[in-house]
């Protein structure tokens, strides 16, 4: 069940959890009796080499998750050779020349440890979960697998045959998935978003051993990469293993800015379909560009995290009350932002017919519904709510200490900063209703965005 | 981060066999067997009985301001009748719509302000709640929690919106081939019991269904003996005391539940779903093993060994790390209340795929004849020694559902300090002995894609 190479279209969390804290929010209001712990505090250094070191402190049980973030994912990929950077993520499981193939595993599991890794557009990450005392041993295998990895045609021949299966089991078999990246080459006319972070099924049988030791050389450094120890550990004692481990590593060159190609001017309405006859009930999404927590201006990023949740967060949100309740006509519909990306993101709006209903009567509705938002905006109550759901979610958050390692990793590793996230509920709590209306209005323009339909085979045509 | 494919047998939900667990809930016993100190701390279990007599188990725990609750009520959707499939499913999608005073919208107005999320769902032999909640805001919490558990309204216009929803979903699958591939496979393995009938019912069976039905299912279901409670979080026993009889005290005592039959999975049976696919589904199943059968154990070291939730098991070196075949491969042990069984799926490319149904059944058969080496044996109990407090508790709520499932098994308040032994003491013998007996049998398998290409030795 534990599939080591985790491929993730987006990132990690929830839109809603994508960026967290580390303070109090709710617990210093609580009437809770003093058990009321200290707050995690979150420490963070450099390591002499370049590499970066968070710790997050949470002593409930015994267990600590150990990750490590090279700050490389599929949109930094070179020209032709997409799928390389999650190829890559598979090949870090092979024999170094310190350990043979499947040591790393089989010393995790013989302790009952957990450990996998995920390759997204802007990062790649490799994490295990153990306890306290297997710290030291995982920082040894994870940096002595950052530069001694031995790579052969027979392994890179065995290993590529696995991510093309991988490609077929969660792409080709699904018309979903098909469209999903047809979608995404559409919507993104120039920046590597468009790619698939799997990568293209002829571009990766193509995938050498040339290319993998070029992106290893280049990419796996130390001063590319991001340590998040969190669970039952000090800082101190993290830092004092770190050096042992990592501070051996030798920095490698400077790595350049991660300056990628940058979307022209969106102009156009733009639409893909796809008829498929395992299909029998037809959806929809459209989609835009927008800004993310790297690229936007102070608290836009925010207020789209904000419309998210109140156009179509959940069950309370203008489209599922409007369209599910309300009209009864969808089965579902919704809406989504995804803030953490190193460069400009996407946000998506999305619905499907029930009953009778048409297909392109939800997608009417749908769109008046975002038409109504940035013409006349949110109101106060509807604001509050919404930060209220965001800052109980981040409650929540810290009850995993996964989550935790996540959502500070996944920011370290697309621009942000420790700072950033601890912050975040602030600058939630500052966003006005105005600001909210301003990015609906600018960004969800129905003449510059892209729709992909999923039908039934029989509608093909139509 | 999504798992890799699981097992889509039926409904497995319970006890250390179950698919969805086994392998996603495995550390505590470390603690209590290596750091004992670390693991009291880690883990004090109190079992608590209100004065109207409902039992709960609770880990009392301030780190975090919430409470995790979780409970379960015997049943499922072996209690729908015949023609009103998808009562159950139903069911569950409308407590949080209407409850008490409240209707739907006032009701879920209330939830959000109190800051609280609540969920039910089903499985084929219990019904489930759970609900989470900030501790500042529990009182109105478990309040909306009492309503729903005692009065749900089940008003016409929710009940039509959420049938409307399943429908579309039942609709939405009809031409999927892993969905049809499914409910040909339950059919297959159990014939007429209830564990063979989707738990959304169908298209006719869920438009059948009235509000009578509902209220008549509630009844029988939620009452206080079918009833297992765990509660993680900000709250200390006496005040649990009391919400335990808010919310659960006024239950009537006795469920009214239609019996369910054990039954035998049905097994040599080959189920072809034939479709232009570029990878081919597998998936093979084999006898299982009783949760309360002196094999348990033997078989859960056998299943880690042949496909476990390790990247060192038998299946995914041969498989996977050595031929490239598939990206995913696992077995899982599966127990339900009245069957079990050993499922191995896998997915593979489908002109390969009459080969790697070979390897899969050879893997098998040289595991039955020769069974684990010592070292295999060692390494795996230390796994599964080591794993358990990591994937079952990871968080409030994951440590309330485990808890509620050790209830269920009926495995004592400190089985979590006795498994390591149950696990240590098993032989090598014992293993061989339960491979022997399991993967000797013929198993059912079913292929889900293009017909097999080349005389696959499957």
């Amino acid at each position: 069940m534990i599939s080591r190479a985790e491929w993730l279209r987006t990132t990690l969390l929830a839109t809603s959890l994508a960026f967290t804290f580390t303070g109090p929010v709710l617990a210093d209001s609580t009437a809770l009796p003093d058990k009321t712990p200290a707050e995690f505090k979150v420490t963070d250094f450099l390591l002499d080499n370049g590499m970066e070191v968070v710790v997050i402190p949470d002593h409930r049980a015994p267990i600590v998750t150990h990750m490590v973030w090279y700050k490389i994912g599929s949109a930094d990929e070179p020209p032709g050779k997409s799928g390389i950077a999650h190829f890559f993520e598979h090949l870090m499981f092979k024999a170094t020349t310190n350990h043979a193939a499947g040591e790393f595993d089989r010393a995790v599991s013989d302790i009952g440890g957990s450990n996998n890794a995920f390759t997204s557009y802007d990062y790649t990450a490799f994490h295990e979960t153990v306890a306290p005392s297997a710290l030291e041993q995982m920082m040894g295998f994870e940096a002595d697998r950052m530069r001694n990895l031995i790579l052969t045609d027979d392994v890179i021949k065995t290993e590529r045959d696995v991510i093309l299966e991988e490609r077929r089991s969660r792409i080709d078999n699904n018309p979903q998935a098909v469209l999903d990246e047809e979608v995404d080459a559409t919507l993104w006319q120039n920046q590597p978003y468009r790619i698939p972070v799997i990568g293209w099924m002829q571009e990766m049988e193509q995938l050498n051993r040339t290319d993998a030791v070029a992106f290893y050389d280049k990419y796996y450094r130390p001063n590319n990469a991001v340590l998040i120890v969190a669970g039952d550990v000090e800082p101190e004692t993290v830092k004092a293993l770190a050096e042992k481990t990592y501070g051996k590593v030798a920095r490698g060159p400077d790595l350049p800015p991660r300056i990628r190609p940058v979307e022209p001017e969106q102009n156009t309405k733009r639409t893909v379909t796809l008829a498929d006859a395992r299909v029998s009930v037809p959806s929809f999404s459209t989609q835009w560009v927008v800004p993310s927590y790297h690229t936007a201006k102070p608290g836009e990023a925010e207020a789209l995290d904000l419309l998210a949740e109140i156009l179509g967060g959940g069950n309370r949100s203008r489209l599922y009350q409007a369209l599910v309740v309300k009209q009864g006509i969808a089965s579902n519909a919704g809406a989504y932002f995804q803030g953490t990306m190193l460069d400009d993101t996407n946000f998506t709006v999305y619905g499907a017919p029930r009953g009778d209903a048409k297909l392109a009567d939800v997608e009417a509705a749908v769109d008046a519904e975002v038409a109504r938002i940035a013409s006349g905006g949110v109101t106060p109550d509807e604001l509050e709510k919404a930060k209220d759901r965001y800052i109980r979610s981040m409650v929540f958050a810290r009850d995993k200490q996964d989550s935790m390692a996540e959502i500070y990793g996944s920011t370290l590793a697309t621009g942000g900063n420790v700072q950033d996230v601890q912050q975040w509920p602030d600058r939630i709590r500052k966003v006005t209703a105005d600001e909210v209306k301003a990015v609906a209005a600018r960004y969800l323009v129905l003449a510059r965005s892209t729709s992909g339909y999923l039908l039934p085979q029989q509608q093909a045509g139509n | 981060m999504t798992n890799q494919h699981r097992a889509s047998f039926p409904s497995p939900t319970r006890g250390e066999g179950r698919t969805r667990t086994a392998l996603a809930t495995l550390f505590l016993s470390i603690l209590f067997l290596i750091l004992p100190a670390l693991a009291a701390r880690a883990m004090d279990i109190q079992q608590v009985t209100s004065p109207k007599g409902i039992t709960a188990w609770l880990v009392e725990d301030y780190s975090v301001p919430i409470v995790a609750v979780r409970f379960v009520f015997g049943g499922g959707s072996t209690q729908d009748p015949v023609g009103k499939e998808g009562l159950t499913n139903l069911m569950t999608g409308l407590f949080d719509e209407g409850a008490g005073p409240l209707d739907s919208e006032a009701f879920q107005v209330r939830l959000d302000d109190a800051g609280a999320e609540m969920s039910f769902e089903e499985t084929r032999d219990g019904v489930y709640g759970s609900m989470r909640m900030l501790a500042e805001q529990r009182d109105e919490a478990f309040d909306l929690l009492r309503l729903a558990v005692n009065e749900p309204r089940f008003d016409q216009a929710p009940i039509d919106r959420i049938r409307a929803q399943i429908l579309s979903g039942i609709i939405a699958n009809e031409n999927d081939p892993d969905t049809v591939a499914q409910h040909r496979w339950a059919r297959a393995v159990y014939g007429d019991h209830p564990y063979s009938r989707s738990d959304q019912g169908t298209r006719q069976s869920i438009a059948a269904i009235t509000k009578d039905d509902l209220k008549a299912l509630h009844k029988a279901v939620f009452a206080r003996g079918g009833l297992h409670v765990a509660v993680v979080g900000a709250i200390d026993a006496e005040t649990l005391k009391k919400k335990l009889d808010m919310v659960f005290g006024d239950l009537p005592q006795n469920q009214a539940l239609t019996p369910v039959a054990d039954v035998e999975p049905k097994l040599a049976q080959r189920v072809e779903v034939n479709y232009d696919l570029p990878q081919t589904s597998l998936q093979l199943a084999w006898p299982g093993v009783k949760r309360k059968s002196a094999d348990f154990f033997p078989a859960v070291l056998m299943n880690e060994i042949l496909g476990g939730g390790t990247f060192t098991s038998r299946l995914f070196a041969e498989v996977r790390e050595k031929r490239g075949l598939a990206y995913s491969v696992n077995s899982s042990l599966v127990n339900q209340d009245h069957a079990d069984a050993l499922i191995v799926t896998t997915g593979t490319r489908s002109d390969r795929a009459a080969e790697t149904l070979g390897i899969v059944r050879d893997v098998a058969r040289q595991l039955a004849e020769e069974g684990p080496t010592e070292a295999e044996l060692a390494a795996t109990k230390k796994y599964l020694i080591g794993a358990y407090a990591i994937t079952n508790l990871d968080s409030s709520s994951s440590i309330a559902a485990t808890l509620v499932e050790l209830q269920l098994d009926d495995l004592g308040i400190d089985y979590m300090q006795r498994r390591a032994g149950y696990i240590n003491a098993v032989t090598l013998d014992q293993v061989k002995a339960a491979a022997k007996k399991l993967l000797t049998a013929e198993p059912t398998i079913m292929v889900v894609g293009p017909p097999l290409a080349g005389a696959g030795k499957g």
